[in-house]
């Protein structure tokens, strides 16, 4: 990656959070944390690596994309009106009806998203039926499905780990968002901190850890190397911070889901100005 | 042609409904590369574990995880492939419930779920394998249509016209050989009962495994002098409300035959179309919220009050005799 490259991404993942806090600002209350924990993830994969059209969003040989933690929907929608999937104006419409940008990602309302979830686990097995498709049509596109540390609970998750092994579904990389907390706390007190990348190659998976789920060079290049393997699917553990970007977010003992003011949209739309390069 | 009642249909002896679904599903797999079989380790059971090895590309054994398994469907559906996902009714309606209702309907996408061996067909399998609720649950779901499968003839008709109809389906199926009902060359139609028969003194209202037992029920009543209607409601939702209200109409009672729990299956939806337009004497032959249990198919039905005296009685009561 050449430094123009990894600034345009960067600069990208400002202009996503810049977007994403100020959306959740005109309905004044949203997911916050786990948007902003996955931003740079969104960059990246919006910003280059995926193979997309958006004046197509059904573009058959595109990539895919599955927000199995569909509750970041803002953030997504913050990308794909960035990349010209719709209008930005309708990012205003956030979760206020009548609106095609409900807060957990839905395929027949929104232009550029794949795959409508919500209750968590779900995507991913979608994201794997998704990939068995590409792969008995003989089709050559990539599966993209991004889930939460506290999503991993769900026993749902690992029929699909398991399931995807025994398929040899290569075309379907999934990252794991791993920003340490969930609603109830962290993930240390709620649910376990576990050994994600362990477990994943336990059961047969590709693995990359990502110690700096922000540093987009870092993702960039652990989904180059996720692409390598032929026969198994490959998953990035990205070890993030909930907030990310926004210190107030950041240190809000209790970040999931708040309030969010325009006053406060605009102190948060100044300090990412700040990490603009 | 409409369909009627076989002649004869006592002395017919039908294959194995599971037997059916294969072939059927074979037929519709060699006709078109879309059709895929899912299934959660339950091949073997429902039959199409002999299509494995042949149509490797249509066969998905996603093994012990029935949530992935509809996860699966959901996302090969997304991708223009057109899926039948089976387990034993308990499982595929319970098990997975959230998953039919956010990954199938809510997303609008084309799956096709066969709940095999609904209620008391279950068997040997007992009480844990036993689907008494799925047709409740699955009624609140909006984009779904929920059918119960009469007898091979309806079977071989009607799983081609649901694999060709985009939509969420949930269908009850039994494994076994069931008693014939309709003459072979019926034609169905998904949403439309058939009045297999007709009357002026009472409804029997039946689906699934019931309406061979109405049928028998309204032999029984026809000696006693009493002219009963018999209506097979297959599609259960949507309910066919013109012919459960032409039924209060024209013949003023009705009794409700399911093999299902009392609550919330096809006697409530006829119960609910009518009480807003044409309330009229309603008794119920269903399983009464207990559940299920051992045993053969005949010691089950006599057991849980699902026979055809049953309902005599019940029609009987409804007529206040």
């Amino acid at each position: 990656m050449t430094t123009a490259e990894e600034k345009r991404l960067k600069n990208f993942a400002v202009d996503i959070r810049i977007q994403c806090i100020n959306e959740i600002s005109k309905v004044g209350v949203g997911h916050v944390g786990g948007c902003l924990s996955i931003v740079d993830t969104l960059a990246c994969l919006y910003g280059g690596i995926m193979r997309i059209d958006p004046k197509n969003p059904g573009w058959d040989n595109r990539d895919r994309f599955i927000l199995s933690k569909g509750h970041a929907g803002p953030a997504l929608y913050a990308a794909l009106a960035l990349r010209g999937y719709f209008p930005m104006d309708m990012l205003n419409t956030l979760n206020q009806p009548p609106t095609n940008l409900p807060s957990h990602a839905d395929k027949n309302r929104t232009p550029g998203v794949d795959m409508t979830t919500g209750s968590l686990g779900q995507g991913f097995s979608s994201a794997a039926g998704m990939a068995l498709a590409g792969k008995l049509k003989g089709e050559n596109h990539w599966i993209y499905t991004l889930l939460g540390d506290g999503e991993c609970q769900e026993g749902q998750v690992w029929e699909t780990a398991m399931f995807s092994v025994q398929k040899k579904l290569s075309k379907l990389i999934a990252l794991i968002d791993c920003n340490g907390k969930q609603l109830d706390g962290t993930i240390e007190r709620v649910g376990g901190n576990l050994n994600y990348a362990a477990i994943f190659a336990a059961f047969g998976w590709h693995v990359i850890e990502v110690a700096n789920g922000h540093d987009v060079k870092e993702i960039w290049t652990a989904i180059q190397a996720a692409k390598e393997r032929d026969d198994r699917p490959s998953v990035l553990i990205l070890h993030t911070v909930k907030g990310k970007g926004w210190g107030y977010a950041e240190r809000l003992e209790n970040n999931h889901n708040f309030t969010v003011s325009p006053q406060q949209a605009a102190e948060a739309a100044a300090e990412f100005e700040q990490q603009r390069v | 042609m409409p369909a009627v009642i076989a002649p004869n249909r006592a002395a017919i002896k039908d294959p194995e409904m599971r037997t059916v679904y294969a072939d059927v599903l074979e037929n519709l797999i060699r006709k078109d590369k879309r059709i895929v079989a899912l299934d959660a380790d339950l091949m073997r059971a429902i039959g199409t574990f002999k299509l494995w090895d042949q149509y490797p590309d249509n066969i998905i054994e996603c093994g012990i995880a029935e949530a992935n398994m509809i996860g699966v469907a959901a996302g090969l559906s997304n991708e223009g492939l057109i899926p039948f996902a089976h387990s034993f009714g308990a499982f595929a309606s319970r098990r997975d419930f959230d998953q039919i209702f956010m990954s199938c309907s809510y997303a609008n996408l084309n799956v096709k779920i066969i709940g095999s061996d609904p209620g008391v067909v279950a068997q040997l399998n007992g009480g844990t394998h036993t689907a008494n609720e799925d047709i409740a649950m699955m009624r609140a779901v909006p984009n779904m249509t929920v059918l119960d499968v009469t007898d091979v003839v309806m079977a071989r008709q009607i799983l081609p016209q649901i694999a060709a109809t985009n939509g969420v389906f949930y269908i009850r199926y039994p494994r076994c050989a069931v008693p014939r009902v309709y003459e072979e060359g019926s034609s169905f139609s998904v949403g439309k009962a058939v009045r297999l028969r007709d009357g002026k003194d009472l409804t029997i209202i039946a689906a699934g495994i019931e309406v061979s037992e109405a049928l028998d029920a309204a032999d029984i009543l026809q000696s006693e002098g009493i002219e009963a209607r018999v209506v097979d409601m297959f599609t259960i939702k949507p309910l066919d409300e013109s012919e459960v209200i032409a039924a209060a109409h024209e013949t003023g009672a009705i009794v409700v035959a399911e093999n299902h729990n009392c609550h919330g299956g096809l006697y409530s939806a006829v119960a609910e179309c009518l009480a807003k337009t044409c309330p009229v004497k309603m008794e119920q032959v269903a399983n009464k919220d207990r559940f299920g249990d051992v045993g053969s198919l005949k010691y089950l039905m006599e057991e849980y009050g699902l026979t055809a005296q049953d309902i005599v009685r019940k029609a009987r009561a409804v007529l206040g005799r």
